[in-house]
């Protein structure tokens, strides 16, 4: 049973002088997440993977199409079911150094969670819940507390917003671009901890433009351009055996470290034979083909 | 040999005192040779492509000199400087997106370029007309305002215009770490293009990210908290590097056909010292596995194999 899933989803701008042209952002992206699990919304600048997050998350309405998590359609929460939502759902961004107010401590983010979600809860016994967030995020307490943000690395950052996330209830993170502001051998470890949480049970969607990054950690992978999702389905067949030409793109031109680029890929991508019309005419219909057990692609007119 | 530093330090100028952002640099590019130069942030790789080219208000040359071509090149000197930029010298900055003039058509703005340096636009087109075909631009871009180009356009068009000049030393920042992967591959083969129609003699490939550099690099040089690490060959440094520092983290980059199921990848505790009063002796040394009693003492620079220089007592 699928945690959190999208049905359709289609999210349209408006632009221009006076919104008079419409934009098409994503369109009819259908996929699940379900808990410990993470899945790997893989795309490029514009291919509408931020949009996705920020919908599921409720900082962008849906055009069109469904978000439902454990079955209640998400769009339409308010209120108190809202703030319910968010104990179960929680996002970390791109730039952490954005993310925290230069002005407040480092550690007011751990504590304005408390009158909002956990009244009831004493403060004694939330710092001891506190600590006990930046353990299972291997922070030292006594090093990030009572920090300005500036005091901070960028990975300590990033891991105190998860700890964060964790104090609530969570069942969900998406992680837009978590690691990609991080110094190369400090985020490592940053993905290493959400693997860990994930072996907890809890289900985490992974935006990345970074294929290695996708590869290393995600259990399944949904490769989007512009807007729609061209193949989807468990890593290593997507990986392994990609089937739309625009994933045999990326994954060509993605820079290797003990193999140098050759002709030989080039070759391969050029082969731009579409896995569902064999020769034909390619319509350019959106739905998604099953070419193997739980590999979806889409026409490679797309 | 095409380009010699010796020693070369520069620091940034605080309030506090003086940040040592590059304590200390000596090697050698040699002609048409491609090097890497790769370092996380705050290693001083920015502030080393930089110091080549401009050193801004804030930064202040303290020790050391630079050779090209067998001549000195007056880093130091804003003014004398200015004879070799464009010219001899060439950077390729890290936004390339803002570094055209929106208000000019690129065609004026380069002949105003041109201009400035005493050279006749008339002369030049031809030739840029041939290299905006070689990197698959049309010549109508010229008429064209930057805004009415993408992103990977605007990268190739400040790639032809760098080098239009034929410069002994290119610069490149951090030129493919804005663009998107499919695009990021056409621009870093036009690099090594361009070296091998001998537009540019040799090249510094300033980036964070070792495993494109490994690409089209011929040498790559590793920096750690202002100093040098290592430098070799790109095979070397990626498949048998000497340096703890770049074994760690070499080890800790992910890349496709990696999986945390299957092998588990580990970062580098700790982080990086400061730069306003960096510690004596080894730099790493704080967070690293083979570090001993003699690394208080600061590791040279030395060559321990032909072409491999490294900064590391055990490596010696």
């Amino acid at each position: 049973m699928s945690m959190l899933s999208l049905e359709r989803v289609t999210k349209r701008y408006r632009v221009g002088a006076f919104g008079g042209r419409e934009l098409t952002a994503v369109r009819d992206a259908t996929f699940a997440v379900k808990a410990g699990e993470v899945v790997s919304l893989i795309g490029e600048s514009g291919s509408g993977k931020t949009t996705l997050g920020r919908m599921v998350l409720r900082l962008a309405s849906v055009s069109g199409g469904h978000i439902r998590f454990d079955g209640t359609d998400v769009s339409r929460l308010k209120g108190r079911k809202l703030a319910g939502y968010y104990k179960h759902v929680q996002g970390v961004f791109q730039d952490p150094f954005s993310t925290y107010n230069p002005i407040f401590k480092a550690d007011r983010v751990l504590h304005t969670i408390r009158p909002t979600f956990f009244p009831e809860v004493s403060a004694a016994e939330w710092r001891k819940r506190i600590d006990t967030a930046l353990e299972s995020v291997r922070l030292d307490p006594r090093q990030v507390i009572d920090k300005y943000p500036h005091q901070l690395s960028g990975g300590q950052l990033q891991r105190m917003l998860i700890a964060r996330a964790l104090l609530l209830d969570i069942k969900l993170l998406v992680a837009d671009e978590i690691i990609s502001m991080l110094d190369a051998s400090t985020r490592i470890d940053v993905l290493n901890l959400l693997a860990d949480l994930k072996e907890r049970g809890l289900g985490i969607l992974f935006i990345t433009h970074d294929l290695s990054l996708g590869h290393y950690i995600s259990d399944r992978a949904v490769i989007l351009r512009r807007g729609v999702v061209v193949e989807m389905g468990t890593t290593d067949k997507v990986f392994g055996n990609p089937r739309h030409p625009y994933t045999r793109t990326l994954l060509s031109s993605v820079p290797q470290m003990h193999h140098k680029w050759t002709r030989a890929d080039i070759a391969r991508t050029i082969d731009g034979s579409c896995a569902i019309h064999d020769g034909g005419a390619c319509a350019g219909e959106p739905q998604l083909v099953e070419v193997d057990d739980d590999h979806l692609v889409g026409c490679a007119a797309h | 040999m095409s380009l010699r530093v010796d020693n070369l330090k520069v620091y940034y100028r605080t309030l506090r005192g003086d940040v040592k952002a590059l304590d200390g640099a000596t090697f050698t590019v040699a002609d048409g040779e491609i090097m890497g130069l790769a370092g996380e942030s705050g290693s001083g790789k920015s502030t080393l492509g930089k110091s080549l080219i401009r050193l801004d208000t804030r930064m202040r040359l303290v020790e050391g000199g630079v050779e090209l071509d067998g001549k000195p090149l007056p880093i130091g000197d804003q003014d004398a400087m200015n004879a070799y930029r464009f010219k001899a010298v060439s950077l390729i900055p890290q936004y390339a997106m803002s570094a055209l003039n929106p208000t000019r058509k690129i065609g004026k703005m380069i002949s105003e370029l041109l201009g400035a340096r005493g050279v006749k636009y008339s002369e030049i087109k031809p030739e840029l007309e041939r290299r905006l075909d070689l990197v698959g631009l049309k010549r109508e871009v010229l008429n064209n305002y930057p805004i009415e180009l993408s992103g990977g356009m605007k990268q190739r068009m400040v790639l032809v215009l760098s080098t239009l000049l034929n410069p002994s030393l290119l610069i490149a920042d951090e030129v493919t770490s804005a663009l998107d992967v499919s695009t990021q591959r056409a621009v870093a083969e036009t690099l090594v293009e361009f070296r091998d129609r001998e537009f540019v003699k040799s090249m510094i490939v300033v980036t964070h990210d070792i495993s494109l550099v490994y690409q089209i690099a011929d040498t790559i040089m590793v920096m750690y908290a202002g100093k040098l690490a290592e430098k070799a060959p790109a095979d070397v440094v990626v498949n048998a590097p000497r340096h703890p520092y770049t074994q760690l983290l070499i080890s800790s980059l992910p890349e496709v056909g990696v999986r945390y199921a299957d092998r588990k990848l580990a970062g580098i505790p700790g982080s990086p010292p400061g730069l306003l009063n960096p510690p004596a002796g080894c730099r790493f040394r704080d967070r690293c596995p083979l570090a001993f009693a003699r690394c208080v003492e600061e590791p040279p620079f030395v060559e321990v194999d032909k072409n491999h220089h490294v900064a590391c007592w055990k490596a010696q």
